[in-house]
């Protein structure tokens, strides 16, 4: 007999600090911020939380949180690189009986703070500090591709010919994702809709991925507080019932620069999460009710769309062109506090939408919510999680 | 609060019921592999991982194809899809990661049972890979450097500017304010490396491995910063070890007996850092360790006087010595006295410890030479084996964010 | 006592918001601790939330006095586990504060092996740079 977690854990709280592009304060600040914020909101003690998790260049380390919060001992910690997999630690933390109630936090200050990630592999290898792993990126750095929009334009390219579509058909997801940003009060980096025109009139970064296909940096502290379904009865919010969470990779895998697999105009990690996804919680993509989308990388979502099954392989641009099925009241609402032409590149801020949705409060409210989904790490492993309404 | 903390009171009815626990008793380790353990490996990390997870699926009797689950410390050289793409796995359905070094070293084995048990990933494998005798000769940086003193680490910037940028220093500062409180000796101390280097004569992967020491020889060494001596300090070694962990049901039908995690624990507890645990009440001793050991009595439902065998992490004598004391099976202060003559911690003493050699003397895999060590023991197939071991228990490293495991066949 | 080989830095803190007071009270020769105002309890390292009442703004930067005993310390007589900015040996010692916090720092003017567990000791300044000062600790009332 093999168990599942479908059903058995719950979003009780969520915790989020304005976004902005310069929040003027530490990170470690802002973390214990959104903590604070999600144990109000879960109408739960600080001292109550016995589980923090996060991504790996995320935020200050869970001991440094500790001293903060008050927290006496941490029954269960664990981090992760990719996406916002950290969820399946959140949920694995309760649902194993470990802790009672776990956080996960996601602080990251990519506008005012210092540059991340890749510039890492830049210090290295002025210290001659080769770090085995980023030294693939001597394949394309000689030769110009040295960032991820470079390295995301090839699968679009590919894309693009693959599937005979163009920026002309999934520009329309910006578009309908600045209608969406338009009306949430929050929104940090776009308060006027777009036009198509807009859109592909816009500046290039490389072509064919402009500077509206990439998410802007920003300073962002999210935090969520997951618990089992049956302590969530007794919180002050009604539950955000996690149905399933999962990750996924496949073969000949690297964060967007997956060119030795066949066909780079898909997202294989995605496909296999998404199997797992929909087998866990029992459900079939007709029944999600909105779709809040890893949208670092525009083309990356009608290829998601595709892998998640919403429309056939190659369909998913098709799908974006018009709007009208992506819209609130459309087949599928995708991304409806306006993804990350509002917030900005926030792997959690998804989480935090979906969870909005659940709960009847996101600025674009789709009717009867029951089901949503969200995924995040397209181009790499990939993540999701399905909430419904308890 | 801080004074509430030095009653160190352990609040039962705050935790988890033990029944909710889906840890316990339902995961097993079910294969192991080591490549061999020496000062120069002459190998990339990622090649040693690739040798040591084959070996752990041929000893389970799996293929490698079927792991779909990677669990790994914070540290590594290199990413999840890289060694995904190296071993050929079809998916991954799990994958996380464990701060703290060695204290994660049976953290990563809770998480990876807490994936299995709820059905996330049918096998994850745990692995650890280095090459930190060699890496450093290579001016790999010895783990500190100005970039490093950054916007996630401020609190370096208490200790670093004064020349005390390594873990053995800062450890060496507790370890003294030990010994003070408690009057335990150079002599008493001595005790730990001898009886685990004797034990490394019986086992050839051990690094020492024909290089017996005696106490005479022990007293004599060099000190390497005060308090520490030559042999109290762990084996930088060059190696990697992998495990792999799937449910109990899935484990029996495999090759090997499987070693039953019967708890496994983490913990964090308030004002912890990276050994520079100053600003705690008391620092002569290991609340970290004490806070596991108390969770993984109470999961398990067993004691001290339980336990046949113990792989304790011993990056240097004193972490280990003190944790004799905070796991229950001496005294507070008592643990000088207790292992004076090294007859308590040999095996057929009272609780027999790091039968390879630990990691002062087998090598210094941060901890998965003690998981797998412990595993042997559960098997039987152990080069210094505790008779019908039973029940072992194995932690994870002292003065960081901690955790253990017990294990029984 | 502590002396420098030259050609090799010295590692400079991390200086941010929530230790800005620490370090800028430092450069002027003073050693402050966090408090919190509404529990009186001081915390080091100084942090963004008092543990206790939550409160992100209750933090004040209080002068210490300066005195302190010698909880625990380390020599480093061998180039194994030193910084190699400096010159052997040199101690490293834990200071409890009257205040009750501990803090780590380099001595002035003991010798390592003067150096023991209750030692009486208060803080001194040294500018290294300009823009870089460092306190250590010296015999009380030397």
């Amino acid at each position: 007999m093999i168990e599942n977690i479908r059903d058995k854990t719950a979003i009780v709280g969520i915790g989020v600090v304005d976004f902005s592009t310069n929040m003027g304060r530490t990170e470690w600040y802002t973390a214990s911020q959104s903590i604070k914020l999600a144990a109000e909101d879960a109408g739960l003690k600080l001292e109550e939380i016995d589980a923090l998790v996060k991504n790996k260049d995320d935020g200050p380390d869970p001991s440094y949180m500790q001293k903060g919060l008050g927290i006496d001992n941490l029954l269960y910690h664990s981090e992760t690189k990719y996406g916002a997999s950290a969820m399946l630690d959140a949920v694995l933390a309760v649902a194993s009986g470990a802790a009672n109630y776990a956080v996960y936090y996601q602080t990251a200050h990519r506008a005012s703070g210092p540059p991340k990630s890749l510039s890492e592999y830049r210090v290295a290898r002025e210290l001659k500090d080769d770090m085995l792993d980023l030294v693939r990126y001597d394949f394309y750095s000689p030769f110009g591709l040295i960032d991820p929009p470079g390295f995301v334009a090839m699968n679009a390219r590919r894309y693009m010919y693959a599937y005979r579509t163009s920026p002309q058909e999934w520009g329309w997801v910006p578009v309908v994702l600045s209608e969406n940003a338009a009306r949430n009060r929050k929104s940090v980096f776009c308060k006027k809709p777009v036009t198509l025109n807009d859109y592909l009139i816009s500046k290039m970064v490389v072509d064919p991925i402009r500077q509206m296909d990439c998410a802007p940096k920003v300073d962002g502290a999210v935090a969520i507080i997951v618990t089992t379904a049956e302590r969530a009865k007794k919180l002050k919010q009604k539950p955000a019932i996690i149905s399933s969470v999962a990750m996924g990779a496949a073969p000949e895998g690297q964060m967007h620069t997956s060119y030795g697999r066949k066909n780079i105009a898909e997202l294989p990690e995605m496909a296999n999460m998404a199997k797992e996804l929909f087998r866990v919680a029992g459900v079939k993509p007709k029944h999600i009710k909105a779709a809040i989308l890893d949208d670092a990388f525009i083309p990356y979502v009608p290829m998601q769309l595709e892998a998640l099954g919403f429309c056939k392989k190659g369909e998913g641009a098709a799908f974006c062109a018009g709007g009208d099925r992506i819209r609130v009241g459309g087949d599928l609402p995708l991304n409806t506090s306006g993804g990350a032409m509002a917030e900005g590149k926030f792997d959690t801020a998804r989480i935090i939408e979906a969870v909005r949705q659940i709960r009847g409060t996101s600025p674009n409210q789709v009717k009867n919510a029951d089901f949503v989904l969200a995924t995040s790490g397209a181009g790499g492993p990939a993540d999701g999680l399905i909430l419904r309404r308890s | 609060m801080l004074t509430e903390y030095m009653a160190r009171k352990y609040q039962k009815d705050k935790k988890p019921p033990v029944d909710a626990n889906r840890i316990k008793d339902r995961a097993a380790i079910m294969g192991i592999g080591q490549t061999k353990y020496s000062r120069f490996s002459d190998r990339d990390e990622l090649d040693m991982a690739c040798e040591a997870i084959k070996a752990a699926a041929d000893d389970a009797g799996i293929r490698v194809e079927d792991i779909d689950g990677i669990e790994a410390f914070t540290i590594d050289r290199f990413a999840m899809p890289m060694l995904a793409n190296c071993l050929g796995l079809r998916n991954v359905r799990y994958s996380s990661e464990v701060t703290g070094g060695g204290g994660a070293a049976c953290g990563v084995t809770m998480h990876a049972a807490a994936a299995v048990v709820t059905g996330m990933a049918d096998y994850v494998v745990v692995f650890r890979s280095l090459n930190e005798a060699s890496g450093q000769r290579y001016g790999r940086g010895d783990g500190y450097a100005q970039y490093m003193l950054n916007a996630v680490t401020p609190h370096y910037g208490y200790h670093w500017p004064f020349g005390f940028v390594t873990p053995l220093g800062w450890a060496g500062v507790w370890g003294k304010r030990w010994m003070y409180e408690f009057g335990i000796t150079r002599e008493q101390i001595g005790w730990w490396p001898v009886v685990l280097r004797e034990n490394a004569q019986k086992n050839p992967n051990a690094i020492y491995y024909g290089r017996p020491i005696t106490h005479k020889d022990y007293m004599e060494s060099p000190m390497i910063v005060d308090p520490l001596k030559l042999h109290d300090c762990c084996v930088d070694t060059d190696g990697a070890v992998a495990y792999i962990v799937t449910t109990v049901e899935r484990a029996k039908e495999l090759k090997q007996r499987p070693a039953i995690i019967m708890a496994a624990a983490q913990s964090a507890p308030i004002e912890q850092e990276i050994q520079t645990i100053y600003n705690r009440p008391s620092i002569s001793g290991l609340v970290e360790t004490w806070y596991m050991g108390q969770e993984l009595y109470r999961i398990a439902g067993v004691g001290p006087e339980d336990i046949d065998v113990g792989e304790f992490y011993d990056p240097y004598s004193i972490g280990g010595i003190l944790q004799l004391e905070e796991l229950g099976f001496c005294g507070r202060g008592q643990s000088g006295k207790f292992i004076e003559g090294g007859d308590n911690i040999r095996v057929g003493g009272k609780i027999p410890v790091n039968t390879s050699g630990g990691l002062l003397s087998e090598a210094y895999i941060h901890g998965y030479n003690l998981v797998i060590e412990g595993v042997r023991q559960i098997r039987g197939t152990s080069t210094n084996q505790v008779p019908n071991a039973e029940i072992c228990m194995v932690t994870g490293g002292p003065g960081v964010p901690s955790s253990g495991i017990i294990l029984r066949r | 006592m502590v002396e420098y080989n030259k050609g090799i830095p010295i590692m400079r803190p991390f200086i941010d918001q929530d230790n800005q007071g620490y370090w800028d009270a430092v450069k002027q020769h003073k050693l402050v601790f966090q408090r919190c105002k509404t529990c009186k309890t001081f915390y080091q390292p100084p942090r963004p939330m008092c543990p206790s009442c939550h409160s992100q703004e209750s933090m004040e930067w209080v002068p210490s006095s300066g005195k302190g005993i010698v909880y625990s310390f380390v020599n480093f007589t061998t180039d194994r586990m030193a910084y190699p900015a400096f010159k052997l040996p040199y101690s490293v010692v834990l200071v409890e504060m009257e205040e009750g916090v501990r803090i780590t720092a380099n001595t002035a003017e003991i010798p390592a092996e003067e150096v023991y567990i209750g030692m009486p000791v208060e803080v001194t300044f040294e500018d290294l740079a300009p823009d870089f000062t460092l306190y250590r600790f010296k015999k009380r009332g030397a």
